[in-house]
């Protein structure tokens, strides 16, 4: 109950974390980490194996079970005090050692590059479904990917680097690990070049910059995704506004092209969702009727999403569902307020007046 | 020394203590000392933490200054000391941290400026929760009014800013083995940033800032993320956001609603106040000092401002956007108890009525979610 929570010290913060984690620990299915990289070289692999040695110092048992061959010079110190379990060799390939794992089975097993394509014949066709039997079987995974490898996230990747790759992982695995933390740094800026290479250098730092950028709000949209699961599992209905969504609602007046142009640039500035609402009524003039026919399309051709609701009051059918949503910001058109609505207050005034942590941005019809 | 190239900024972004903000930069100073960079430490705040003084080791302090304070000796960052000393790199920990009075300057993100003008590169380490636009969702999601913020600007003008991220749950493991050191723990129960939706929440907001941060620094800025279902491709319109200045309290909150709102969209954002008189003498002394507050604040975010002369405060504002091509119009909620829908003498909502051909934003308060 919220009001519970509130009185909570920190110990008790302490002892709920403490017991969630031994609830884990207990769980056959081991813990996943991922360390999340926008190019090579952002230092996942020192991330991942100094996380390594800060848990082998505690007492924990932690073994390598993939690491790339060659490794950054910083991280070789690192590598050394731990043990490796070799990659196994199959028709000239190489592939986790899952069995000799599952049979030293360690507390904590690290695997470097979770989108390797494993060679005709192994036990599994991807590293990442090695790892999943890794964590079924009850070993802890600490693991490393850069965004360019998660398979939804292609299509961008390519669009950035013009580069297509062929071995990915699905955003549904990285979305189910326990943990999931940026490796975050700036691109290296190389030494001084030729006016030439110095625009190579320019577009280059422009590529990763944007493949910066994309893991940043990939990362947040994970951590996103992670706090509605805490807020439904506990029961809260409130959000926390962290992330801006804009509901477009559309009326048979709205000058909907304007709407959409700003929401869009707004949506893509502030890296946010974008939603377009209408409220489905019982009785509509035909007029009106192809006037909303024609917002809609506007609103289709923009690739929107849109959702129908309904409620003999609209306003209150908009904040219901934009308080389900948490949405930031409301779009909707001017009043037209004549006759009695005047009187009443028109729906405008409810979003306004009802419209908590939500601002109302008011658009010419 | 006028002629020096500006120094550069790096600035250390955490969402809460103990994320390893401190860490990360002494990690980089000491790679920079190792490749030979003439680098000295300028303020660390050690607070008993076993790793991160050892990741000092081997590098230069330039002594703190004593300053003194009532009847107490407070110790800062020696500027003078470190302007003398003049190295290619500063490490400064601690960016929003307010300087004890009597000090040259209040904040030490000025030391850092004039560091920085002297073309002294600084690394440096903050929390998102200390930036100025971000104060009223900081107090949405924690409970909390930061007092102590940097405003955006100064952040934005930093030629990088990192984000230092760690899980929550790992956050949560520290404090628990006693890795995070006392004064951070007190420091985070007493903030209520203890919670972990807190800390999810305000995670999330410091890798969206980040995100924010590097799109701002992109040279290309045209095309930041192609969206991927095929939205309109959006003409380039300039945006021009004017906010409205009163006595109302909330005014601090739109204020930086509409700075966060231009900043991101790459709009001119203006401020004005509307006095029948075209200045503040005529206002009684708590208004007109709630005003000034205001409109100093708006100067400190790097808005422009101006008092408005016009005995109706709507349609002086509405004419004033006309005139300046305003594209949208930002204002506080009005008060309930004014919000008659007839004959209504509350601004918001005459503006409303007189502006039906422009944007009018009406900010709504951010409450700290219960829970």
């Amino acid at each position: 109950m919220p009001a519970e929570i509130r009185r909570k010290t920190p110990e008790d913060y302490l002892r709920e974390c403490q017991a969630e984690e031994e609830a884990t620990a207990s769980q056959k299915q081991g813990h996943l980490k991922i360390f999340l990289g926008y190019a090579s070289g952002v230092g996942k692999s020192y991330r991942m194996l100094d996380e390594a040695r800060r848990r082998r110092e505690r007492g924990q048992d932690v073994v390598v079970g993939a690491m790339q061959s060659q490794v950054p010079e910083e991280v070789e110190p690192l590598l050394r005090k731990l043990q490796v379990v070799p990659l196994k060799v199959i028709n000239g390939g190489t592939a986790v050692d899952v069995e000799a794992l599952i049979l030293r089975h360690p507390a904590v097993c690290i695997i470097d590059g979770l989108a390797y394509d494993n060679p005709p014949g192994s036990r599994n066709p991807t590293r990442w479904q090695d790892v999943k039997d890794l964590l079924e079987a009850g070993i802890n995974v600490v693991a490393s990917i850069n965004i360019q490898y998660i398979d939804e996230l292609r299509e961008r990747v390519e669009a950035i680097t013009g580069k297509h790759v062929d071995q990915i992982v699905p955003l549904s695995f990285i979305q189910s690990a326990d943990e999931v933390e940026i490796v975050d740094a700036p691109p290296e800026a190389p030494m001084e070049r030729s006016a030439d290479e110095q625009v190579e250098i320019r577009k280059r730092e422009d590529r990763l910059s944007k493949l910066r950028e994309l893991a940043l709000v990939v990362t947040a949209d994970i951590v996103d995704h992670q706090l509605s699961d805490y807020l439904e599992r506990h029961a809260i209905k409130q959000h926390f506004g962290a992330h801006e969504r804009i509901l477009v609602c559309i009326t048979p007046r709205a000058n909907l092209q304007e709407m959409m142009e700003i929401a869009q640039i707004t949506a893509r500035r502030f890296h946010g969702d974008l939603i377009v609402a209408y409220v489905k009524q019982a009785s509509i003039s035909p007029e009106d009727q192809s006037a909303l026919d024609a917002r809609l399309a506007i609103a289709n051709a923009a690739g929107a999403h849109i959702e129908i609701l309904e409620g003999s009051d609209p306003a209150e059918a908009i904040l219901a569902f934009a308080r389900s949503r948490g949405i930031t910001q409301l779009f909707v058109g001017h009043s037209q307020r004549t006759g009695f609505a005047r009187l009443k207050g028109s729906p405008l005034d409810k979003l306004i007046w009802e419209g908590h942590g939500i601002d109302v941005c008011v658009f010419p019809q | 020394m006028s002629d020096q190239p500006r120094g550069k900024l790096k600035i250390f972004m955490g969402y809460a203590a103990g994320v390893g903000k401190t860490y990360k930069m002494l990690e980089e100073a000491q790679d920079l000392k190792a490749s030979g960079v003439d680098i000295v430490v300028g303020y660390f705040e050690p607070h008993g933490r076993k790793e991160t003084i050892a990741k000092t080791e081997g590098l230069e302090m330039v002594p703190r200054k004593n300053v003194q304070y009532r009847d107490s000796i407070f110790e800062e960052m020696d500027t003078d000391a470190i302007l003398a000393r003049h190295p290619r790199v500063c490490v400064v920990d601690e960016f929003p941290h307010t300087n004890v009075p009597g000090s040259e300057r209040d904040k030490r993100w000025e030391d850092v400026e004039v560091l920085l003008a002297a073309g002294i590169d600084v690394l440096t380490t903050m929390n998102i929760q200390h930036l100025e636009s971000l104060n009223d969702h900081i107090w949405q999601i924690s409970g909390i009014r930061v007092r102590e913020t940097i405003p955006d600007w100064v952040v934005q003008q930093a030629d990088d800013v990192v984000m230092v991220d760690l899980t929550p749950r790992a956050l949560l493991n520290r404090l628990q083995r006693g890795v995070v050191y006392e004064r951070q723990k007190a420091e985070l129960a007493l903030q209520n940033f203890f919670r972990e939706q807190t800390l999810v929440a305000l995670r999330e907001l410091a890798l969206r800032q980040a995100a924010h941060e590097v799109e701002h620094r992109l040279v290309d800025d045209q095309a930041p993320l192609q969206p991927s279902d095929g939205a309109l491709a959006v003409p380039r319109k300039h945006h021009k956001i004017l906010v409205l200045i009163t006595a109302d309290p909330k005014t601090a909150m739109v204020i930086r609603r509409a700075k966060r709102v231009s900043d991101f969209l790459g709009a001119e954002c203006f401020a004005v106040s509307v006095q029948p008189t075209g200045d503040l003498s005529g206002l009684p002394a708590a208004d007109r000092e709630a005003v000034e507050r205001h409109l100093n604040f708006a100067r400190n975010l790097h808005i422009e401002t101006r008092i408005l002369e016009g005995d109706d405060v709507a349609s002086t504002l509405v004419d004033f956007g006309r005139r300046n091509q305003v594209t949208q119009i930002f204002l506080t909620r009005p008060h309930r108890k004014a919000w008659s829908p007839v004959l209504s003498r509350d601004p918001a909502q005459r503006v409303l009525g007189l502006a039906k051909d422009m944007l009018i934003v009406i900010v709504s308060d951010r409450e700290p979610v219960s829970q």
